[in-house]
């Protein structure tokens, strides 16, 4: 028990230590290659679920671009991530993967499109179920997952379905597209229906297969500063930076458009 | 009674409290029994109710005799082995629902023979449903049971082998009947804490209505687009809940 609590006391320490030793550098003018934004302490971000790699990337970069800033962020179904704003989480930027979800927290500022997605069929290495296009969406023998209605990839899907006039027999609706490609990822089912930048995120586990009607739902992703937040100059400096050239070329080698 | 006591004591009692009373503020009583009665709340609550009872079957029928062999069993490594049965209890369920997810999926080693062999595949299914679970639940009614067993006196066994009983007759015609309460309230915790299972299911068997969407999934899900519905679906599980407690009353609040 005791070196129980002197081991929890020493990892205490070490934590005290390092969280002082950054602040220390962020708050000393050391940093001369800064590019003088100001900016310091945390920036916290929810983003959609897609944007987990170019964000994370992005966010490295911010962070290197702006020595003594860190980025946090909280990657989800954009639903849950509105829902969790309007409830009041303390956040400084949100980024969904849709403008309806956007819509949802009141408390955006000027939300501005950054980037843009469409749907790719996704399936394990080497399509086991032997998946075509989008009719084997229908096939009932067929283990499918899609996005819940609800977060932008799914309703992405429903759209497409309509287009194609096809009534789709998932066997789980999942909260998030990322949930939706790990079931593809671990060969539990068939097919999914996910974004083309999250085929491509997925490497060789996972192939793609390009429909043409997926262009009836492409999804406009906006990203805004919150009225709230704690960190507002930290918020506009991370939103400038994703709209800024450097920004955007992380996005379009993740597989996005231009918006 | 010191304040240095009265006073956390009581805030500890509001913590516990509060929140259900909020719960309660926000309820839509006006509208509640027609809430209550649309139908995906009674497809999720049906989907509960037979869920929650088969997996606790399952869990009665495997742990009663796996608390006995830890009880009564004379066998190698008895602590390691009631180390490994309380795994579950303080796994996260999320961690609970990737293993079997790793262990019974399609592409998991006894999946795959399930697979190949009878063309049973447990994720995204109702089976996968009670499977999740009763992984989660069964520990709750494994240690009930073994302290029941423990309590109880092992001379009434040994005096009906005495006098000619077999062992399997003597578990079913004295073990058991002596340790009937701490299996009942073993049996009521385990179907309590399925009902409430949420991180292995929807990790294990997915979200489909009807088929795998059991009330806490629904809760969870319809927070992010109809809050009012998620609030009716918890009062359901709090009054189910409270029943539960209710059923229990002799043993533990009583007091």
């Amino acid at each position: 028990m005791r070196r129980l609590v002197a081991a929890l006391v020493s990892v205490g320490l070490l934590v005290a230590g390092c969280s002082e030793s950054s602040t220390g550098s962020g708050g000393t003018p050391t940093g001369s290659s800064a590019p003088g934004t100001g900016v310091t302490g945390t920036v916290t971000v929810f983003a959609a679920a897609s944007l987990t790699e170019s964000f994370t990337r992005i966010g490295k970069d911010f962070e290197a671009a702006n020595p003594g800033v860190k980025v946090t962020f909280n990657f989800a179904g954009s639903s849950a991530l509105a829902q969790q704003i309007t409830q009041g989480a303390p956040v400084d930027v949100f980024a969904s993967a849709a403008p309806a979800n956007m819509q949802q927290v009141a408390d955006a500022v000027s939300p501005t499109a950054f980037a843009r997605n469409k749907l790719e069929i996704a399936v394990p290495q080497g399509n086991p179920g032997k998946v075509a296009g989008l009719k084997d969406f229908a096939d009932a023998g067929k283990k499918i997952a899609l996005c819940a209605e609800q977060v932008p990839c799914g309703a992405a899907a429903k759209k497409v379905f309509t287009a194609a006039g096809i009534t789709a027999a998932p066997d789980t609706l999942e909260q998030d597209v990322k949930a939706a490609l790990t079931k593809v990822r671990l060969g539990e089912v068939d097919a999914a229906l996910v974004y083309r930048t999250d085929v491509k995120a997925a490497g060789a586990s996972v192939e793609g297969i390009e429909f043409p009607e997926a262009d009836k739902a492409v999804n406009d992703y906006p990203i805004a500063a919150l009225k709230k937040a704690p960190n507002a100059k930290g918020a506009k400096a991370f939103v400038d930076y994703v709209l800024s050239d450097k920004g955007k070329s992380v996005l379009a080698d993740a597989g996005f458009a231009a918006a | 009674m010191p304040p240095v006591l009265v006073v956390p004591a009581v805030l500890g009692l509001a913590f516990l409290v509060v929140p259900l009373i909020g719960l309660l503020a926000k309820a839509p009583w006006s509208t509640l029994p027609q809430r209550l009665t649309s139908p995906e709340v009674l497809d999720a609550l049906e989907l509960s109710l037979v869920c929650a009872t088969l997996a606790t079957v399952l869990c009665v029928l495997m742990g009663v005799p796996l608390a006995w062999v830890l009880a009564r069993g004379d066998i190698p490594g008895r602590g390691f082995i009631r180390a490994l049965v309380t795994v579950p209890l303080v796994l996260p369920p999320v961690v609970g629902g990737a293993a079997l997810l790793f262990a019974l999926g399609r592409r998991g080693p006894v999946g795959q023979v399930l697979d190949d062999w009878f063309g049973v595949s447990l994720p995204f299914t109702t089976a996968g449903v009670v499977v999740a679970e009763a992984f989660v639940a069964m520990p709750f009614l494994v240690i009930s049971v073994e302290g029941a067993l423990r309590a109880a006196d092992p001379r009434f066994e040994e005096a009906a082998a005495t006098l000619g009983a077999s062992r399997w007759y003597a578990f079913r015609r004295v073990t058991l009947p002596s340790v009937a309460p701490g299996v009942v309230a073993g049996t009521v915790l385990c179907w309590a804490r399925a009902l409430g299972e949420f991180g292995a299911t929807i990790t294990f068997a997915g979200n489909f209505p009807e088929k795998t969407t059991t009330m806490p999934l629904a809760v969870y899900l319809a927070l992010e687009t109809d809050p009012e519905a998620a609030i009716v679906l918890s009062v359901v599980l709090l009054a189910v809940s409270v029943a539960v407690l209710a059923s229990l009353r002799e043993r533990w609040i009583g007091g």
